[in-house]
C-alpha cells in the first residue's frame, strides 16, 4: 500500500546541520494557515452547498480544516453562508465578537456578499454592512470548488499576515468602523 | 342533521347580522363576506359558539392594502373553518387608513394572537384588547409598515444595482 501523505513545505530560511532559521511570522503564519477552525453560520442553500464541501468528496479536511467549531470562541475562521436578515444581524455580529482574535470571515455566496436577489426590506444587503470580511465567494450558490477556492484565498491570507497586524491602529480603526470596541 | 351549504350559511348570517353584512361572494366554493367592522368580535364569536355551525378553527388572519379604496384603504381577512361541518368562511372587514383600529379576536381564538401581531407588523392595524401587540417578524427598530403600497420593496441600502439594467 502506497502512502501519499503530503506536509507542508517549509518557508524559506537558512538551513544548516542541527538548525533552521526562519522568521517567527512565516511559522506562526504556516501553523494557522494550515490548522484553521472554521465556524460554519449556514442559513440557507450555500450551507447544504457547504456540508457537500466538507463531506468525503470534496473533503475539507485536506486543507487543515478539519475541525469545526461550533463555539464562536475556539473558531478561528467565521464561514457565513446564506442569506442574513436584518433581524438575524445583530446576532452575527455577535458571535464575531466572541470569537477570540486572530479571526477571518469568509462570505460564501451572492446573498452572504450582497442581498443577492434579496432586495428587500427586510434582508441585509450583505454582511459586511455589520462585520468586515476578508474573502467574498460569488456563486448562487457556489459549487464546492469556489468555496474551497475562497478557503485557499484566507489560507493565503493567514499566511501572509503580519503578526502585529490585529494591534496596529489600522485594524482599530476598522473595526471601529463597525461599532466594535 | 342537513349538510350545511353556503346558502344556508350566508341565510342565518343574515338572519343574525342583518345590514352589518355589506356584501357576500362566492369564489372557488368558498363564501366571503364583508362585514362592517365593529361587528368582528360579535360575529366571530357567535360563529364559535352557534350549536350548529360551530367555527371553532382560525385558520389564517391576515390584512391588505388597498390604497385607492377611499376611508377603506386597510382590511383584516379571517379564514374560519368549522371542522364539524367541513364548511370554510372568509370575513373581511375594512378601515380607513387614518384610524386603522379593530377589535382582538384573542378572547376567543389564541391562535389569533401571534397573527394579529404579524398583520400589526406589516400593516399597522391596531388590535384593541391584544394582549401584546408588538412586532413579530421583523427588526424592532422598523418605524415603518413595510407591506403598505407606499413603501418600495427593495432595500435603500443596496449598493450593487446600477439603476440603469434595474430600473429603479
Amino acid at each position: 500500500m502506497s502512502s501519499t501523505i503530503e506536509i507542508v513545505e517549509s518557508p524559506a530560511g537558512i538551513e544548516g546541520p542541527g538548525f533552521f532559521a526562519t522568521s517567527l511570522d512565516k511559522v506562526i503564519g504556516l501553523a494557522r494557515a494550515n490548522s484553521l477552525w472554521p465556524l460554519p453560520f449556514a442559513t440557507s442553500c450555500c450551507g447544504i452547498e457547504f456540508m457537500g464541501t466538507m463531506a468525503s468528496n470534496y473533503d475539507l479536511g485536506r486543507f487543515g480544516a478539519e475541525r469545526l467549531s461550533f463555539s464562536p470562541r475556539q473558531a478561528d475562521l467565521l464561514m457565513v453562508m446564506g442569506t442574513i436578515s436584518k433581524k438575524m444581524g445583530p446576532v452575527l455580529k455577535q458571535v464575531y465578537t466572541q470569537m477570540a482574535e486572530p479571526r477571518w470571515v469568509l462570505a460564501v455566496g451572492a446573498c452572504a456578499t450582497s442581498g443577492g436577489i434579496f432586495d428587500t426590506y427586510s434582508v441585509l444587503q450583505g454582511i459586511d454592512k455589520v462585520i468586515p470580511v476578508d474573502v467574498y465567494v460569488p456563486g448562487c450558490p457556489p459549487r464546492p470548488e469556489q468555496i474551497i477556492d475562497g478557503l485557499i484565498k484566507i489560507q493565503e491570507l493567514v499566511k501572509n499576515e503580519r503578526l502585529n497586524r490585529r494591534n496596529s491602529e489600522e485594524y482599530k480603526k476598522l473595526l471601529g468602523s463597525y461599532g466594535i470596541e | 342533521m342537513a349538510e350545511i351549504n353556503n346558502e344556508y350559511l350566508l341565510q342565518k348570517l343574515k338572519s343574525q347580522f342583518g345590514s352589518d353584512i355589506l356584501s357576500h361572494e362566492e369564489t372557488y366554493g368558498m363564501l366571503s363576506i364583508i362585514l362592517s367592522k365593529d361587528k368582528n368580535l360579535e360575529l366571530l364569536t357567535w360563529l364559535y359558539n352557534d350549536s350548529e355551525l360551530k367555527f371553532q378553527f382560525l385558520t389564517d388572519v391576515c390584512g391588505i392594502h388597498y390604497p385607492d379604496n377611499k376611508d377603506n384603504e386597510l382590511g383584516v381577512v379571517y379564514h374560519l373553518h368549522s371542522l364539524v361541518n367541513n364548511i370554510r368562511l372568509r370575513v373581511k372587514c375594512f378601515m380607513p387608513v387614518s384610524n386603522p383600529s379593530i377589535q382582538s379576536a384573542t378572547s376567543i381564538y389564541s391562535s389569533a394572537n401571534w397573527q394579529e401581531r404579524e398583520t400589526f407588523d406589516f400593516y399597522g392595524i391596531i388590535f384593541e384588547g391584544h394582549p401584546n401587540l408588538k412586532r413579530i417578524i421583523n427588526v424592532d427598530e422598523m418605524d415603518y409598515f413595510p407591506m403598505r403600497k407606499e413603501y418600495p420593496l427593495e432595500d435603500g441600502t443596496r449598493t450593487d444595482k446600477d439603476d440603469k439594467y434595474f430600473g429603479r
